[in-house]
């Protein structure tokens, strides 16, 4: 196989498996982050404190203690996870939902609350009002959605110990960045780097544009 | 308004397309086909030899995906013991030893060897180009005290490098967990090809094995020379060990034993033998099998021995009778 070839398959990869760990984590940390943001609940503070503080998970720990948990002793060894791109996807995904969380809660949270009183006042029911809120905010949960994405996709210790960085199946961007420092082939590393970094902007602003759109069918 | 409900939509089919089609080559590529990891050294791993076997042995056996896991040493027999890897390849004859103690390992094979080689930087202030490793350690030791400043790295990663760094300061006499403490010693902690950046960049001694050492110096990545002599104390042994599946569950046994097999043939003898030759000019993996079997009393073969031979009922052997585990010809005695 060409290099350029299996830079190609690399960086595919390396989209599949983070695109499905934020896809995963949008699906889960969507409804709690706009469950926390819209629902005045006792305790409140300490669930968002949690969410923002997990923000903080070292990603070697928390491939550590996935690598005791999908190892062949123990407690999920049975689902053979272990190496293959699935729990690599696993992984991500832990680590970024509490991103998808945060973000999305803050962003609610902090949409004006004259948009809700003029919903209101314009006859909206409280769910109707609470849409009113969402729409406003959709602007924050893309970012939170892409965030997480960004995340996921330049993280190294989950992929490197859950995915074991083999060549064909679990090697990614973010390992094959450090197999070749660590080889010595510094400019390979190099270019790597600068695929993820072009890969990640090209998809960045293109949300963006969408974003514009969708914001203004959301308002038609 | 249509168009932009379709944006909404387009996002969302291209990752649903995306995430299938990610599966579904996933699962082509690994459907009928059977997985056999091997947890291995860093410093084997980052050389690039494994690559060169992996396409050999699966262009012969496409049944088979060949998954190295490289990681240090101890990290390497952790995963083995814990079922995730079916062998391991190493290069720690006192990790080795305790991992088939303990009964995770049969059927060891050793399969190469080189040398450790002590580097510097070229104006070489301790003054030890030429001397044997203890004799170089004394006067680092001695240059180190008398200076105060950093004059050593050491990975302190509780790698094979790092073991048999242990082994080379207690041979010349030093406590390792003493000099430790030590001004003029720094801990870095990290791999093989960082350790050899940082003593290019701070001017230090370090101990490397020759692959890494002489890969990053063709690359002009390093500026240190290698000063000492090879002798039988810097002797480097690289064995492959199979997983004892009937105390580790799951363990692929006949796989391994498979593939042991065939990197002791001639062929793939021939391979880790030749690999480096023409990048830069000098082996990085000299084949021990030929070297074993043919028990000649050359110098090699008694380091070897020495080193990395096991004693059972006061008898030297590359792996006693009790840890062997059916017949695949492996040994002559």
């Amino acid at each position: 196989m060409t290099l350029a070839s299996e830079i190609v398959e690399i960086t595919l990869r390396s989209l599949f498996v983070s695109g499905f760990a934020a896809f995963i984590a949008t699906l889960i940390g969507l409804p709690i982050g706009v469950l926390v943001g819209l629902r005045k609940f006792r305790g409140r503070p300490l669930v968002k404190g949690v969410f923002n503080g997990m923000m903080a998970m070292p990603t070697v720990a928390l491939g550590l203690i996935l690598y005791l948990l999908f190892s062949q002793t123990g407690p999920l060894g049975f689902l053979q996870l272990l190496y293959s791109p699935y729990a690599i996807i696993v992984g991500q995904a832990i680590l970024v939902v509490p991103i998808m969380v945060s973000i999305t809660t803050e962003t609610i949270e902090n949409v004006d609350p004259s948009i809700r009183e003029l919903a209101l006042t314009l006859g909206a029911d409280e769910s109707g009002a609470r849409a009113a809120v969402l729409r406003e905010s959709i602007g924050g949960i893309l970012l939170a959605s892409s965030a997480s994405f960004s995340r996921a996709i330049s993280e190294l210790g989950v992929a490197l110990m859950l995915g074991g960085n083999i060549v064909g199946l679990t090697r990614i961007l973010t390992t094959a960045i450090a197999l070749e420092t660590a080889r010595g082939e510094v400019a390979l590393g190099i270019g790597l780097a600068v695929v993820l970094l072009v890969v990640m902007l090209v998809i960045n602003v293109s949300l963006r544009l969408a974003e514009k759109r969708v914001r203004w069918w959301l308002w038609q | 308004m249509k168009r932009e409900r379709k944006t909404l939509a387009a996002i969302f089919v291209v990752c649903i397309v995306g995430i299938t089609t990610g599966v579904v080559i996933y699962t082509g590529q690994t459907l009928g086909k059977s997985l056999l990891t091997v947890s291995t050294t860093t410093s084997l791993f980052d050389t690039g030899v494994l690559d060169t076997l992996k396409t050999e042995y699966e262009a012969s056996h496409p049944d088979i995906i060949l998954a190295f896991i490289s990681a240090g040493t101890g990290i390497a027999i952790t995963h083995a013991k814990n079922g995730d890897a079916d062998l391991i390849l190493v290069h720690s004859p006192s990790h080795e030893k305790a991992f088939m103690d303990e009964g995770f390992g049969v059927n060891r094979k050793i399969l190469a060897y080189n040398f450790f080689t002590i580097v510097g930087p070229s104006e070489d202030p301790a003054n030890i180009s030429g001397v044997d490793a203890s004799t170089a350690l004394s006067r680092i030791y001695d240059y180190g005290q008398s200076l105060n400043s950093s004059i050593w790295v050491t990975r302190d990663d509780n790698s094979g490098t790092n073991s048999k760094e242990k082994q080379l300061w207690a041979a010349a006499g030093f406590d390792y967990e003493t000099i430790k403490e030590a001004d003029w010693l720094v801990s870095s902690g990290t791999g093989m090809g960082a350790t050899l950046r940082m003593a290019t960049e701070l001017e230090l001694y370090t101990l490397s094995d020759i692959g890494t050492y002489l890969k990053f110096f063709a690359d002009g990545l390093i500026d240190l020379q290698q000063l000492v002599v090879p002798s039988e104390s810097l002797l480097n042994v690289y064995s492959a060990i199979a997983v004892n599946a009937s105390r580790v569950e799951g363990a692929r046994f006949n796989l391994a034993m498979d593939f042991i097999a065939w990197l002791v043939d001639s062929s793939a003898q021939e391979t880790i033998g030749n690999f480096g030759l023409e990048d830069y000019g000098q082996a990085l993996f000299l084949p021990a099998v030929g070297v074993i079997e043919s028990q000649t009393s050359n110098e090699i073969y008694g380091w070897i021995r020495s080193y990395a031979f096991f004693d059972y009922d006061g008898t030297l052997y590359e792996c006693p009778p009790p840890w062997r585990e059916g017949d695949y010809g492996l040994y002559q005695s």
